[in-house]
C-alpha cells in the first residue's frame, strides 16, 4: 500500500514537472521562430522568474525516484545512458542560455544562445518522450535487473513516436502560455501560431494513441479490469476538445488551463497502464519486470519519505503559487529582465 | 583504461567542476542577507546598491550550480547503479529531502529576489532574500548528511546477500546526525562563508586599488572583512574537532592526513613532507614532536593496522590536506593584517595588502576543492566505509566507451562554461555597480534582424 502511495507522489511530481517545465520547454522549441530581439527577450522573461523552479519539479522526481525505488533508478540512469547525458546536456544548455544570452549585445552571441536555448529544450523534450516510449514498450533485462540489450533498440519506432508526441504536446501547450503571456503585436502574431501547433498536437496524439492500442495492448488492460478509468481517457478528450474553443473565443486563460489538464490525464494515463510495472522487460514481462513492489526501498523508508511529503509539499505548493502570483500579468520588460 | 578508473575521474571532474559554484551561492547568500539587512536598518542606498550588484553574481553562480548539480543527481545512477541500488535506502532519502526542503525554497524565492525589486515591498523583498540563503544552507545540510554517511554509516542494517544485499534504514536520526555528518557540514559551510566573504573583499579591494566606486568598495570591504575574519577562526575551531571526529572514526584517514605509517603514542604534527609509501617513510618532513597526539588525545593509530591495498593514496590525501591548511593559513594572515591595517587607518591605502586581497578569492575556492579531494580520496578503497567497495559500486550494463564519451562532453561543455563564466563574471566587475536607477545596459537594441 505504502508502495502504491510513493509511486503516486512519484507520478505527481513527474505531472507537476511536465505541466510546469513543459511550458518552458515549449516556449524555448518556439523561441527561434520569432525573429525580432525585443520579442525574443519578451519570450525569455515570459518564463524568466519560473522556469528554474519548475526544473527542481524534475530533480525531486528523481531524488523521490533514487530514494523509493532505487532499483528503478539504477535501472533507468544506466540503460538509458545516453539519453540520459543528452537529457542533462539539453538541461545545462537551456539553464546557461537563459542566463547568459542578454548579457551581451552582440548578434552572434545572442543567436548562439538562442539557438543552444532552443535546440537544449527541444532534446529535453524528446529525451524525455524517447524514455517514456522506451517504458511504456518495456526493454530487455537480466536476471540482476540490468539492461541487457543494444543502444539501437532504445530508438525503437514506438518510441521515437513517444519523443515526437511530446515535443509536439509541449510546443502547443507552451504556444498557449506565451498568448496568455504577451500582449499587442507580438501577441497577435502568436495567435496565429496556435492554430498550427493544436492541429499537429492532435494528429500525433490520435497517431499515437492507435499505435498504443495495437503495438502495446498492455497499456489497455488496466483500463479494462478498472473501468471507472476509462474516465481519465474521456476527460483528456474533452479537454483537447476545449482548447480550440477557447482559443477561438480569446480566453486564453482557460484555454491554458484545458492544456494543462491535457498534460495531467496523459501522464495519468502513463501511470496507469504501466502499473504496477515502472520498467517493463520486454523479454519476460511477468517475470523480470521491475514494479512497485519488488523494487521498494523498506518500509520504514518509505514512511520516512511520506512524512518529508507530507511535510514539504505543501510548503513547496504555497510558494510556487506566490511566486506566480506575484508574476501574474503580462510580461514587461524591466531593467533588471533577462 | 578500465570502467573502474574512468567513472572515478567522471565523479572528480564533475564534482569539482560542480563544487565552484555552491560555495559561493551560500557565501554570497549569507552576504546579500547582511547587506540588504543594512539597507532596511539604515535605508542607505548604497548598501542597496551592494544588494543589487551582488544578487546579480549570485545569480550568475546559482545557475551554473543548478545546471552542474543536475548532472550530479543522475551521474548516481549512471555510473554507479550498483551502488545506487545497495544505498538507495538511505542516501536517496537525504536526496529526495533535499529535493523538497532545500531547492524549491531557493529557487522560488530567487525569483522574486532577482525579478522582483518593484513588485513586492521592501520588507518582503528582504524575507525572499533569507529564503533564498537559507535554502542554499539546507541543500548543503541534506547532500553533506549523505555524504558522511558514507564516511561513518550509522543508523541501517544490511539486508539481503550478494548482489541483493542492501543497506536500509533503521533509526532516521542516526542516519542523519551519524558521526560525522555536524562537524562535516559545520566545517564545508564555513568555507562556503569564506568563499563567499573572500570575494566581495577581493572585489572590492581591486576598485579600490583602482579608485573606482570608492564608498560602495570601502564599505563592501568591510562587511567581508568582519564575516572573514569571524568565519577564519570559526573554521579553525571547527576544523579541530572534525580531525578529533576523524581520528576516531576513520583511523586510517587521519594517518594519511598526517602520513603516519606506525601507530605513535606522541605523534608528531607534520607541517610539510613528501610521504613515500612504499618505503613507508616521510622525506623532508618538518614536524611538531608530539603534536598531533595532544591535539586528538593520546595515541594516534598509523596505517599499520590496514592491509596495504587498501591504503589511501597517502601521497595524495597528504598533499591536498595540508595545502587546504597552508590556505586556511593564508587567510588567516590577510584576515589579522587587515584587522591591524584598519584600526590604523590604513586598510584602504595600503597597496600590498589590496593587492593581497585581490588575490584572496582563490585561496577559499583551493581550500574547499583540496579538502573535499583529501576527504574522499581518504576513505579509499571503500564507497561506504567499511560496508561496499568503490569497485563494487559501478554500473554493470556501463562500458568504459560510454563513459570515455560521456566524459569528453562534459569535459568539453564544462571547459567552455568556465571559460564563459570567467569572461561574464569580470564583465560584470570591470561594468561595476550601477550608479542610482539603472537601465538594462542593452535596452537601446531592439532588433538584431
Amino acid at each position: 500500500m505504502i508502495e502504491f502511495i510513493w509511486f503516486t507522489v512519484f507520478v505527481t511530481l513527474l505531472t507537476g514537472y511536465a505541466v510546469l517545465d513543459g511550458f518552458d520547454l515549449g516556449v524555448g522549441m518556439l523561441h527561434l521562430f520569432s525573429k525580432k530581439d525585443e520579442e525574443r527577450r519578451v519570450m525569455l522573461n515570459a518564463i524568466g522568474p519560473v522556469w528554474d523552479g519548475n526544473e527542481v519539479w524534475l530533480v525531486t522526481a528523481g531524488g523521490a525516484l533514487f530514494a523509493g525505488f532505487p532499483p528503478i533508478y539504477a535501472t533507468i540512469c544506466s540503460a538509458f545512458y545516453l539519453l540520459v547525458m543528452v537529457l542533462l546536456g539539453g538541461l545545462i544548455f537551456r539553464a546557461v542560455a537563459i542566463e547568459f544570452r542578454s548579457k551581451q549585445p552582440s548578434l552572434i552571441w545572442r543567436w548562439s544562445w538562442d539557438i543552444l536555448f532552443s535546440l537544449g529544450s527541444f532534446l529535453i523534450a524528446f529525451g524525455l518522450g524517447l524514455v517514456m516510449g522506451n517504458l511504456i514498450r518495456g526493454i530487455p533485462l537480466d536476471a540482476e535487473g540490468e539492461f541487457s540489450g543494444t543502444l539501437g533498440s532504445l530508438f525503437h519506432p514506438y518510441a521515437l513516436l513517444m519523443g515526437v508526441l511530446t515535443v509536439a504536446l509541449f510546443s502547443m501547450h507552451g504556444g498557449i502560455y506565451i498568448l496568455m503571456k504577451t500582449e499587442g503585436e507580438l501577441h497577435d502574431k502568436l495567435r496565429g501560431w496556435i492554430n498550427p501547433l493544436i492541429i499537429f498536437f492532435i494528429m500525433v496524439d490520435a497517431i499515437a494513441t492507435v499505435a498504443t492500442l495495437i503495438y502495446q495492448p498492455h497499456m489497455a488492460q488496466s483500463i479494462q479490469y478498472r473501468p471507472i478509468f476509462f474516465l481519465v481517457a474521456l476527460i483528456n478528450m474533452f479537454a483537447i476538445a476545449n482548447i480550440p474553443r477557447e482559443i477561438s473565443k480569446g480566453r486564453d486563460g482557460r484555454a491554458f488551463i484545458s492544456s494543462c489538464v491535457n498534460v495531467i490525464c496523459l501522464l495519468a494515463l502513463y501511470g496507469i497502464g504501466t502499473y504496477p510495472n515502472v520498467v517493463r522487460a520486454i523479454n519476460d514481462p511477468e517475470g523480470l519486470s521491475l514494479t512497485i513492489y519488488n523494487s521498494a526501498s523498506s518500509t520504514k523508508t518509505l514512511e520516512i519519505l511520506l512524512l518529508i511529503a507530507i511535510i514539504g509539499v505543501p510548503l513547496v505548493i504555497s510558494y510556487t503559487i506566490a511566486v506566480y502570483w506575484i508574476f501574474k500579468g503580462k510580461v514587461k520588460l524591466e531593467s533588471t529582465s533577462y | 583504461m578500465n570502467v573502474e578508473i574512468l567513472a572515478r575521474l567522471q565523479f572528480a571532474f564533475t564534482i569539482m567542476f560542480h563544487y565552484i559554484y555552491p560555495p559561493l551561492s551560500i557565501g554570497l547568500g549569507l552576504m546579500l542577507v547582511i547587506m540588504e539587512g543594512l539597507y532596511i536598518k539604515t535605508k542607505d542606498r548604497t548598501y542597496l546598491q551592494m544588494a543589487k550588484f551582488w544578487t546579480k553574481v549570485f545569480a550568475l553562480t546559482f545557475a551554473l550550480g543548478v545546471a552542474t548539480g543536475i548532472v550530479m543527481e543522475f551521474e548516481f545512477g549512471t555510473n554507479w547503479s550498483t551502488y545506487s541500488r545497495y544505498v538507495g535506502d538511505v542516501f536517496g532519502s537525504a536526496l529526495a529531502a533535499e529535493g523538497v526542503f532545500a531547492f524549491f525554497l531557493e529557487s522560488g524565492f530567487l525569483a522574486i529576489v532577482l525579478f522582483g525589486w518593484n513588485r513586492v515591498s521592501a520588507k518582503f523583498h528582504y524575507f525572499s532574500t533569507w529564503m533564498v540563503a537559507l535554502g542554499a544552507h539546507f541543500s548543503a545540510i541534506w547532500i553533506i548528511v549523505a555524504n558522511s554517511w558514507m564516511q561513518t554509516p550509522a543508523g541501517y542494517h544490511v539486508v539481503g546477500e550478494g548482489i541483493h544485499a542492501r543497506a536500509e534504514i533503521t533509526d532516521f536520526w542516526a542516519m542523519v546526525f551519524n558521526p560525522s555528518s555536524m562537524d562535516r557540514l559545520t566545517h564545508s559551510v564555513i568555507g562556503c562563508w569564506l568563499a563567499g566573504a573572500f570575494l566581495v573583499i577581493s572585489v572590492a579591494s581591486y576598485y579600490l586599488l583602482k579608485k573606482r566606486h570608492l564608498e560602495f568598495s570601502k564599505r563592501s570591504l568591510k562587511i567581508g572583512l568582519v564575516v572573514a575574519s569571524i568565519a577564519v577562526f570559526l573554521q579553525a575551531v571547527s576544523g579541530h574537532s572534525s580531525a578529533q571526529g576523524v581520528a576516531k572514526n576513520q583511523p586510517a584517514k587521519l594517518a594519511a592526513f598526517e602520513g603516519l605509517y606506525r601507530s605513535e603514542k606522541e605523534a608528531p604534527l607534520r607541517l610539510f613532507g613528501i610521504p613515500d609509501s612504499k618505503n613507508e617513510k616521510i622525506n623532508y618532513s618538518l614536524e611538531i614532536p608530539g603534536a598531533l597526539s595532544l591535539l586528538v588525545g593520546g595515541e594516534v593509530k598509523g596505517l599499520e593496522h590496514v592491509p596495504k591495498q587498501d591504503w589511501p593514496k597517502v601521497e595524495a590525501v597528504f598533499q591536498t590536506y595540508h595545502l587546504m591548511i597552508y590556505m586556511w593559513a593564508c587567510m588567516a594572515i590577510l584576515c589579522v593584517w587587515s584587522l591591524i591595517a584598519w584600526r590604523r587607518g590604513t586598510l584602504f591605502e595600503n597597496r600590498l595588502l589590496l593587492k593581497c586581497l585581490v588575490a584572496s578569492a582563490f585561496f577559499p575556492q583551493i581550500a574547499n576543492q583540496a579538502g573535499w579531494v583529501s576527504a574522499e580520496m581518504g576513505r579509499y578503497p571503500w564507497i561506504v566505509q567499511d560496508l561496499l567497495r568503490i569497485s563494487e559500486g559501478l554500473s554493470k550494463a556501463v562500458t568504459a566507451n560510454q563513459v570515455l564519451g560521456s566524459m569528453i562532453m562534459f569535459g568539453v561543455v564544462y571547459f567552455a562554461l568556465f571559460v564563459l563564466f570567467i569572461y561574464l563574471l569580470n564583465e560584470k566587475f570591470q561594468h561595476g555597480p550601477e550608479d542610482g536607477e539603472e537601465a538594462s545596459p542593452y535596452h537601446h537594441i531592439k532588433e538584431i534582424l
